[in-house]
């Protein structure tokens, strides 16, 4: 499978120090476009802090010192001529705790993209709405309660509506930092299904500690442990035939 | 017999630790009931010595309006009278002539206010009144021509030097006026300030100087503050002494660390997981913290700014530094007059020798704590109204 052409996300040698503390070692990953990466390890392997280079997060840490490039359509996204801001448009990112505005359900899809001016308040703007409602899979249950805080919605809606906001400004990627582990098994199996719907447009990246999650869903798996990259390649390959010793006691529940 | 054998959980050691306990509760409870009695006992003796205040005394007589007695008008009324009618009364003759024309060359039967040392009487506290006109007002009094009324004047009129004529209305309107100052400088400065140190800032030397200086500032005896005041605004500026402004400029001084602080703590309690959302979906820091950091603490701004409103209403000694203290008898209307606020007044009629001054200091008092129980309740209302559910 040559899928050479398809990289939408290139990483070469990135490095990333907390103060002196040296969390990610040289990381080199070309992540394809309309797949879903996953990224797993044991806690503190660097995963997460991986994902949020990807799209400048970590800029919010002050103490925080990024080398190497992360190159998204062709563009490094750490040159100096790239506003982080744009970046975070249009790499859109899911968190673990589902996080809606304390505004109305409406509210927190149409904000971003009338900041952004994707869309002018009135029509256009409820077309929108009621689009991303639809692609996130929660507008059925939300249509006659627009105007409802979202932080009435239960934890799987809210995460729903979290994504349905993340898509309404137009992302080309979607970063998601364990957007399952706060949800029962119900709410999570209708999100995976919605990760897979949503491959056909996004580029997803996921950090999840439930390997049977990256299996269920995952195109790509990479092995992070220690601030390495250890091993990424196709999931079934990692999880059936690991090439490198720490990968297979990792995926056969050594430790972790 | 013996507990330990047929008793499995019986252990000797616990009826002594019961009894700490119980002593321990008793000691709470016993400070509660202290500091509730003293606030009880405070807050009584006020209402108690502050109520007649709200009453005055007035006599029923006739009182002659023409032209003698608009120029001499101690002639108004018959000549027996003048010892226990205020002097006050009498004097505004002219005016009320004035404000009724049709008044002019009668002679009404009205309602006239008796000075302070006979309703001091009436009202059964100490009193100075020659016997010949205690008789008069007991014989009066018998006729029914002796009537406590509701005491109008002390919410119209302000400080005056005849007690029965003075009124808490100037200082009442030179608190508005001072406070109005006070919030528009304090408040958007102050919230400003928090939203830069917990926002915008990080933390390095700098920040924590500035910090450091805040709480300092927090720290500062009031009176310091009136120093400043008095060298800065009124010595360097030119500003108008004794002026609701200078006031309002110098209280808002000590009100900034209250509102910096308490700011800063709602803004802290604001889940960080607002802002990565917001930067999440690609928004500037401004859009954050404006449309969704802001809109979650401003239960908590607004109480610590309105506690840090009530406490600049109840401060006097900085006031007395830049001169707030002066004798206002008239209402201010402007930033820029003299006035007086609240406590100041306070202090000036606690110094006054007249009984009746000492009923208005409780009665002001009284007003004063109604206010500060209002904006606290109202404190209390904002923080639950706008207090977002998760």
């Amino acid at each position: 499978m040559n899928l050479t052409n398809n990289t939408k996300v290139a990483v070469q040698d990135l490095h990333l120090y907390y103060g002196d503390n040296h969390a990610l070692h040289g990381i080199n990953m070309d992540i394809y476009a309309n797949q879903i990466t996953a990224l797993i390890g044991p806690s503190g392997c660097g995963k997460s802090t991986f994902l949020r280079c990807l799209n400048r997060m970590n800029d919010l840490i002050k103490s925080v010192r990024i080398e190497g490039q992360v190159i998204i359509d062709q563009k490094n996204i750490y040159d100096k001529d790239v506003d982080e801001v744009a970046v975070r448009k249009r790499i859109g990112m899911v968190f673990q705790q589902p996080n809606p505005f304390p505004k109305s359900i409406y509210d927190n899809v149409a904000y971003a993209p009338l900041k952004h001016g994707i869309v002018k308040k009135g029509a256009s703007c409820d077309e929108l709405v009621e689009k991303s409602l639809i692609q996130a899979g929660v507008w059925n249950e939300v249509k006659d309660k627009l105007s409802e805080p979202g932080t009435s919605l239960s934890g799987g809606q809210q995460q729903r509506l979290c994504i349905a906001r993340t898509i309404a400004v137009e992302p080309d990627v979607i970063l998601m930092d364990e957007p399952t582990s706060a949800l029962d098994p119900i709410s999570t199996e209708k999100i995976e299904a919605l990760m897979l719907e949503l491959k056909k447009e996004y580029t997803i990246i996921i950090v999840t500690h439930n390997m049977q999650q990256a299996g269920r869903v995952a195109d790509m798996t990479a092995f992070f442990h220690l601030g390495d990259l250890i091993e990424y390649d196709k999931t079934e390959t990692i999880f059936i035939n690991p090439t490198k010793q720490k990968t297979e006691d990792y995926i056969t529940g050594r430790y972790g | 017999m013996s507990h330990s054998t047929d008793n499995p959980f019986y252990d000797p050691s616990l009826t002594k630790r019961h009894f700490k306990a119980k002593l321990f509760k008793g000691f709470t409870i016993t400070s509660i009931i202290f500091s509730i009695s003293f606030l009880v006992f405070f807050l009584g003796d006020m209402v108690y010595k502050g109520l007649p205040a709200f009453q005055q005394s007035y006599i029923q007589i006739e009182v002659e309006y023409n032209d003698k007695t608009i120029k001499s008008t101690r002639k108004a009324i018959d000549r027996k009278y003048r010892k226990v009618v205020s002097r006050a009364w009498l004097r505004d003759i002219p005016k009320r002539v004035k404000a009724q024309h049709e008044l002019m060359n009668t002679t009404q039967t009205t309602w006239v206010l008796l000075n302070h040392q006979v309703d001091q009487y009436l009202k059964g506290h100490y009193y100075k009144v020659k016997d010949k006109d205690l008789k008069l007002i007991k014989q009066m009094q018998a006729e029914g021509k002796v009537e406590q009324h509701f005491n109008k004047i002390f919410f119209t009129h302000g400080d005056s030097k005849i007690p029965e004529n003075s009124g808490f209305k100037s200082a009442i309107v030179g608190s508005i006026l001072t406070l109005m100052i006070t919030m528009i400088v304090a408040f958007p400065l102050g919230v400003m300030t928090a939203i830069y140190l917990e926002e915008f800032t990080e933390d390095n030397r700098w920040a924590q100087f500035i910090e450091v200086n805040i709480n300092n500032l927090a720290a500062i005896p009031s009176i310091l503050f009136g120093l400043l005041g008095l060298a800065v605004f009124i010595s360097l500026f030119g500003m108008p002494r004794s002026s609701p402004l200078v006031g309002g400029l110098t209280l808002a001084l000590m009100t900034l660390p209250i509102i910096i602080v308490s700011s800063r703590a709602a803004l802290r309690s604001v889940p960080d997981s607002i802002r990565q959302a917001g930067y999440g979906l690609g928004l500037t820091k401004v859009q954050v913290v404006q449309d969704h950091v802001l809109p979650l603490a401003f239960p908590g701004v607004m109480t610590g700014s309105i506690i840090g409103l009530s406490q600049a209403m109840g401060e006097t000694a900085p006031l007395i530094i830049i001169g707030m203290i002066a004798f206002i008898p008239d209402t201010p209307d402007s930033f820029f007059e003299a006035a007086t606020v609240m406590p100041a007044q306070l202090f000036t009629w606690a110094g006054m020798p007249e009984r009746a001054y000492v009923e208005r200091t409780a009665a002001g008092i009284m007003v004063l704590i109604s206010i500060l129980i209002g904006l606290n309740t109202l404190a209390i209302y904002l923080r639950k109204k706008f207090e977002v559910k998760w």
